[in-house]
């Protein structure tokens, strides 16, 4: 049983024209097993919510705190972090030119276990992975995200997902861009790699579509870089039929 | 103290061609105060395949192939009393590569070698050079591409820290011939090599592809001409180079010329470079002279970047730690021309030696 505890979370940005706050005070608590989506409109600072767990550079923790089973995740290099069983599907991911799929995913399987997965069951491993994704064996020989549709590239990120074991996932607008058939597979990645290892889900969307497919225990209404409201599924009906124009401020 | 017969001007530095190049570096390689040994280095690695030939010719016979008005190379022209020629007849498919090797010299001499590779009508092969060791070395090396032939030349220049080593590499690539070279410099003090291609008949193309990896004190010169003087030709070109640690310094230059006449040219080149340290200096001069308009199409590229923090982020945030992300970041930047060179054994070679640099860089 793990614990993901956000407490007072502010963060900022550096831009042309100094400093600016984006996280204003953030309090979250994701356990094993349950699956919370932040909602709220664009611009809201969900997406930089999802990178400062994930330890990106570019923003600055100004206060506040975020734990995993009582660790300081802040102190954590971004390496660490993952090690500690912390994952972040992204929105955009990175092309990486010249490194195979194959051996990104062995490389990480190294680091995240400790030692080198042994070559007859990882094969096997990732074949299952990405049999269960409907992705072609070819792209393990492809380079990572180089020329991905955008769909291919969250298929990637879902299939690392299964494949890696995270304890908790942030998964950034993994729904975006995708038709149905697709955010369908990926959504039921989602929902084997919960039911496999008990996974805590921290779900960023705009849209509820992907609910229908990932069923959230918990909602957040995110709005101006903090927790405006908070319910169970049912606030999500009620976002689809009012959308987010009482939680943005004219 | 050589004397030369004809008249080739020692470089200022002032000149063009000169101007990057530390000429107090060349050790003497340029203005004929080195110290000449006749070495012979240069050896076929085990025995001839059928239609392969590797020997040495007196210089009577071997009269160069092109004219240059280069100072190093007309020293060694001067002075080389025999040519290694490797001849692949005509018509000769080549299915292992041709291994040329050569052996480590001396730093208190320096070998002034000519080499001719002829490949004859419509014959293919992979030549292969593996240069190591430590030496100083002036190279005239001449490569005629017979009409149909297909070569494949690899150079690599996995020298020890204390070489100096100037080289002419020249192309004549005749009608419907192909040519690829590709240049790899991982090691020695000063590298100048010139990776040049003339056409001298339509329907030919040449790829020139290079990689090089410059740490502390090394300076690294790979300087390309292309002359398209004939029509429907096509060159590409891709060089990518990375530098760490003080006074690494790289320069590359892109000729490319096309004149009035060559007509349907199709050409491109890029640079790339990866700076991993302060301290570094990539010179990056890519540089297109177009005398006709009627052509298939003309470019290039230069970039020179430091290592991009997005995709180490993503590779970290999969738990690979910061150096481990580096090395798989530069081994994929070099992959790309590295892979091009099909044997296994050399590219996994290659790729060592590159960690080893990013390694000792301490970056």
């Amino acid at each position: 049983m793990s614990t993901l505890e956000i407490r007072g979370l502010k963060v900022s940005v550096e831009t042309e024209n100094g400093s600016v706050e984006i996280l204003k005070g953030v309090d979250l608590t994701i356990k094993s097993g349950e699956t919370h989506a932040i909602m709220g409109p664009n611009g809201s600072g969900k997406s930089t919510l999802a990178y400062s767990i994930a330890g990106h550079p570019k923003y600055t923790i100004t206060s506040g705190t975020v734990t995993l089973d009582g660790a300081d995740v802040l102190e954590m290099t971004v390496d660490e972090r993952a090690k500690a069983g912390l994952f972040l599907a992204m929105q955009y991911p990175v092309e990486v030119p010249g490194v195979s799929v194959s051996n990104f995913l062995r490389t990480a399987a190294t680091a995240l276990r400790g030692e080198a997965p042994k070559l007859r069951t990882w094969v096997g491993e990732v074949k299952g992975a990405m049999e269960a994704l409907s992705m072609d064996p070819s792209f393990a020989q492809r380079n990572v995200n180089e020329g991905f549709s955008g769909g291919e590239k969250k298929r990637h990120e879902i299939m690392q997902l299964e494949l890696l074991k995270p304890k908790m996932a942030i998964l950034d607008e993994t729904d975006s861009g995708l038709d149905v058939d697709a955010l369908r597979i990926v959504s039921e990645g989602v929902n084997r790699a919960k039911a496999a290892n008990d996974l805590g889900v921290l779900l960023i969307t705009h849209y509820t579509r992907i609910l229908r497919y990932i069923k959230p225990d918990f909602v957040h209404v995110f709005a101006n870089g903090k927790i405006v409201e908070q319910g169970g599924p049912e606030l999500a009906d009620k976002l689809e039929a009012n959308g987010y124009a009482e939680y943005v401020t004219a | 103290m050589t004397t030369l017969t004809t008249n080739y001007l020692t470089p200022t530095g002032r000149e063009e061609a000169w101007r990057f190049t530390p000429l107090k570096r060349l050790g003497g390689l340029h203005d004929g105060t080195a110290v000449i040994a006749d070495r012979r280095s240069l050896s076929l690695k085990g025995v001839a395949a059928e239609g392969v030939s590797f020997e040495r010719i007196s210089r009577e016979l071997a009269a160069p192939l092109t004219e240059s008005d280069d100072a190093i190379v007309g020293r060694i022209r001067e002075n080389a009393a025999d040519v290694a020629v490797l001849t692949i007849k005509a018509n000769t498919e080549v299915a292992a590569p041709i291994f040329l090797n050569r052996s480590s010299g001396a730093t208190d001499s320096a070998e002034l070698s000519r080499v001719q590779i002829r490949i004859e009508n419509h014959a293919k092969a992979t030549v292969i050079i593996e240069n190591s060791g430590d030496t100083h070395l002036a190279e005239d090396m001449e490569i005629s591409v017979a009409p149909g032939a297909n070569l494949t030349l690899v150079t690599l220049q996995e020298w020890d820290g204390k070489t100096i080593h100037a080289g002419r590499h020249h192309a004549i690539v005749d009608r419907d011939a192909t040519f690829k070279s590709i240049v790899v410099t991982v090691g020695g003090s000063l590298v100048r090599l010139l990776p040049t291609v003339d056409f001298i008949a339509p329907g030919a193309s040449c790829e020139l592809l290079g990689v090089y990896f410059a740490t502390s004190g090394q300076f690294f010169e790979h300087r390309m001409f292309v002359d398209h003087k004939v029509p429907n030709a096509k060159s590409r070109v891709n060089y990518k180079g990375a530098l760490a640690g003080d006074g690494a310094h790289t320069v590359w230059i892109g000729d490319v010329f096309i004149r009035a006449a060559a007509e349907g040219t199709d050409t491109y080149e890029l640079n790339r470079n990866l700076l991993l340290s302060d301290g570094a200096r990539a010179d990056s001069v890519p540089n297109l002279e177009i005398e006709t308009g009627e052509i298939v199409g003309a470019g290039h590229a230069s970039t020179t970047g430091r290592f991009d923090d997005e995709q180490l982020f993503y590779l970290m945030s999969r738990g690979i730690n910061a150096a481990d992300a580096r090395r798989l970041v530069v081994r994929g930047f070099f992959n790309e021309i590295v892979s091009e060179i099909g044997v296994e054994e050399i590219q996994d070679r290659l790729m060592d030696r590159i960690d080893g640099e990013l390694a000792k860089a301490g970056s």
